[in-house]
């Protein structure tokens, strides 16, 4: 009987060191799935702060941002629902929905034809995290403004916070609306009640990849590092008039348009 | 003092069940909420708070609203005071537990609540709402619970409440003031970003919570012949209409702002409230219902002869709050959400569900109020105050 209770006592300790250590230790190893993740390596590409010129002379159509936003959303396990409850990291509006202080009353012809590709800015200053109260969402070093799934509430505070509609929330299971047998394994889905948004493609750019949007649009979009004179970035940005969506908020976005 | 909760006749015991049946139901209906998700309330994509946090809004000021009673009589001796304290008191808590259920029925992943506390992050307002909040509800308790206990054993009250009575008349600024703060400090949301919103919010605070009080303290004469005394009445009737009078001037100090400056961005939401755009008109009538109550509300409180007619001033006092309760209920969230970033207008209004789930948090509230009533007016009973007029 005493044996007997010392062992169980033996066990009951191991199995609780064994409880407090696990995790850890499976947090450690870097998830079960090894290679299968976008895990950063050598070729991973760096910035001081990230930034996005769209051209839209060039990208202006909603079949060709539709286009892009399919890619996007494929790779990012970004469900297609069917009602104003829906997941969005990309997709398209026009001139007076993207700059609506900033229409005129008699706009150019080319202007009122065209969509304009939407997406998160990835501001300097974001609204979405200075009012986020469990610092779920955050600023990388590098400037991309960032969701820890696992930590959001859904409280919400961050889609009454951002000027640019940028954030959507899983007010359902989004995995029923994902062809599960064709999702990327490689990202995560997400679970209901937490909220998300474009990342710029950050997983990419730990292995080397520039975001799918800025690979796929032809030259269209041009993503690089606003901090160096030479990027291609302040190249589009020194041959160009652009623009940026709401001035007045005072986020400083990260994502400039070609007119 | 607790087990007076406990002793009642029939029709307290028919009234708790009744309370019981609404919470049960909808405590089904938030399991539902928790297995589906919030896809079960009318929210989008484009309005992301709705009747949940309106209710949450609009009962902040229900807490608040016991300073106007608690600071008369403390900070200016004001006696007659004395039997509407703990009223006030025990209002205070009942209406931060509704608060603090609709917060937690509006979460997405409730059971991560406790995030707001394991990574406190002071830049955002919602953790300093937590803060006053959950503070304003103890400060509540220990004061009106030791000052009940002390009446009751007809003892003194110790002198350690006083400088907690002070602190909370403060923290009743606080947690209204931080509040408004949530949605004044959002870029893009004008019918929010304005610096008069906090002072907006504690104006209709105090008139609507003490309206509230007063209609429930009427139900409570009623139903246990307890008297708070007519001067007290009058004077916090007094206090309402004051405080409803510099509500409806705020608000015309937004409108003209809005309107003078022809501003498009800080028109938008009010032309959406009062007129509709895009061919959207479902909250127009409710708006201008709220519009002529509060006209109507002040015509009568303002003439002291209606004013202090006791037959009229239920009517007139519930008038005010259906104003109010339009107004900041309703109107406030829906109308600092929409028109939406894109100038789009997305209608929302509450489900079913979002109802019965609402009714719940509701019921819980007259559930903790009718307990803490009861063990108020058992006691002052028992120790013969205030059971004649003055």
């Amino acid at each position: 009987m005493k044996q007997s209770r010392r062992n169980f006592l033996k066990f009951a300790g191991l199995s609780a060191a064994g409880l407090c250590i696990a995790p850890t230790a499976v947090m450690a190893s870097g998830g079960s799935s090894g290679g299968a993740q976008y895990e950063v390596n050598s070729n991973h590409l760096q910035a001081k702060r990230w930034a996005m010129v769209v051209d839209t002379r060039k990208l202006n159509t909603e079949e060709a941002i539709e286009a892009l936003a399919e890619t996007c959303h494929h790779i990012h396990n970004v469900p297609s629902i069917d009602s104003n409850q829906d997941i969005k990291w990309l997709w398209s509006g026009t001139y007076g929905e993207v700059f609506p202080e900033q229409e005129n009353n008699f706009p150019s012809e080319a202007q009122e034809k065209r969509r304009f590709p939407l997406l998160c800015n990835h501001c300097e200053h974001p609204s979405c995290v200075r009012v986020c109260p469990t610092k779920a969402t955050f600023v990388r070093p590098d400037g991309i403004v960032a969701m820890d799934y696992h930590r959001c509430i859904g409280c919400r505070y961050c889609m009454a916070a951002c000027p640019y509609g940028s954030r959507s929330f899983n007010f359902m299971d989004p995995r029923p609306h994902l062809d599960m047998d064709n999702i990327n394994k490689k990202f995560p889905t997400r679970m209901r009640g937490v909220v998300e948004k474009c990342n710029f493609c950050v997983e990419r750019l730990a292995v080397g990849e520039m975001p799918a949007c800025a690979e796929e649009s032809g030259g269209a979009i041009v993503f690089g590092d606003l901090q160096d004179p030479d990027s291609n970035v302040r190249k589009a940005l020194r041959e160009n008039f652009t623009i940026r969506r709401k001035p007045a908020a005072g986020t400083e976005p990260g994502v400039y348009y070609i007119i | 003092m607790l087990e007076k909760a406990l002793k009642g006749g029939p029709k307290y015991w028919a009234w708790i069940g009744f309370l019981l049946l609404i919470i049960g139901a909808g405590f089904c209906t938030y399991i539902g909420q928790l297995q589906e998700g919030l896809t079960i309330t009318g929210l989008s994509r484009d309005v992301a708070w709705g009747f949940y946090i309106a209710q949450f809004t609009y009962l902040v000021g229900l807490a608040a609203s016991g300073v106007m009673i608690v600071l008369p009589y403390y900070f200016h001796h004001y006696k007659k005071f004395k039997g509407m304290v703990i009223m006030g008191e025990f209002m205070a808590i009942a209406a931060v537990v509704m608060c603090l259920g609709f917060i937690i029925v509006d979460i997405g992943q409730p059971q991560r609540m406790l995030n707001i506390i394991f990574h406190p992050t002071p830049n955002s307002i919602l953790f300093w709402d937590m803060i006053v909040l959950n503070g304003y509800l103890i400060l509540n308790v220990v004061i009106g619970w030791t000052c009940l206990e002390c009446d009751r054993q007809r003892v003194s009250h110790p002198s350690w409440v006083k400088p907690l009575v002070y602190t909370s008349i403060i923290w009743a600024f606080s947690i209204h003031t931080v509040t408004a703060f949530l949605y004044a400090g959002l870029p893009g949301r004008h019918y929010w970003l304005t610096a008069i919103l906090a002072a907006r919010f504690l104006a209709s605070a105090f008139c609507s919570g003490p309206a509230i009080l007063l209609l429930v303290v009427f139900v409570v004469r009623k139903i246990t012949k307890y008297e708070p005394g007519k001067a007290a009445i009058g004077t916090l009737t007094t206090i309402i209409t004051y405080a409803m009078c510099v509500n409806v001037f705020f608000f015309m100090l937004e409108v003209f702002t809005a309107f003078y400056s022809n501003m498009p961005g800080h028109m938008h939401s009010l032309v959406y409230l009062f007129a509709g755009e895009h061919g959207h008109t479902e909250l127009v009538p409710w708006m201008w219902t709220a519009a002529i109550f509060a006209i109507v509300s002040l015509a009568l409180l303002i003439p002291p002869k209606l004013r202090y007619n006791q037959k009229l001033l239920p009517w007139s006092l519930a008038i005010l709050v259906i104003a109010t309760w339009i107004d900041k209920g309703l109107g406030l969230l829906i109308g600092g959400q929409t028109p939406n970033p894109f100038n789009e207008v997305t209608v929302y209004w509450p489900t079913g569900k979002e109802l019965m789930i609402s009714f719940m948090v509701y019921a819980l509230g007259a559930l903790t109020l009718t307990f803490l009533y009861k063990i108020a007016t058992d006691v002052k009973r028992e120790t013969g105050e205030l059971t004649t007029e003055d």
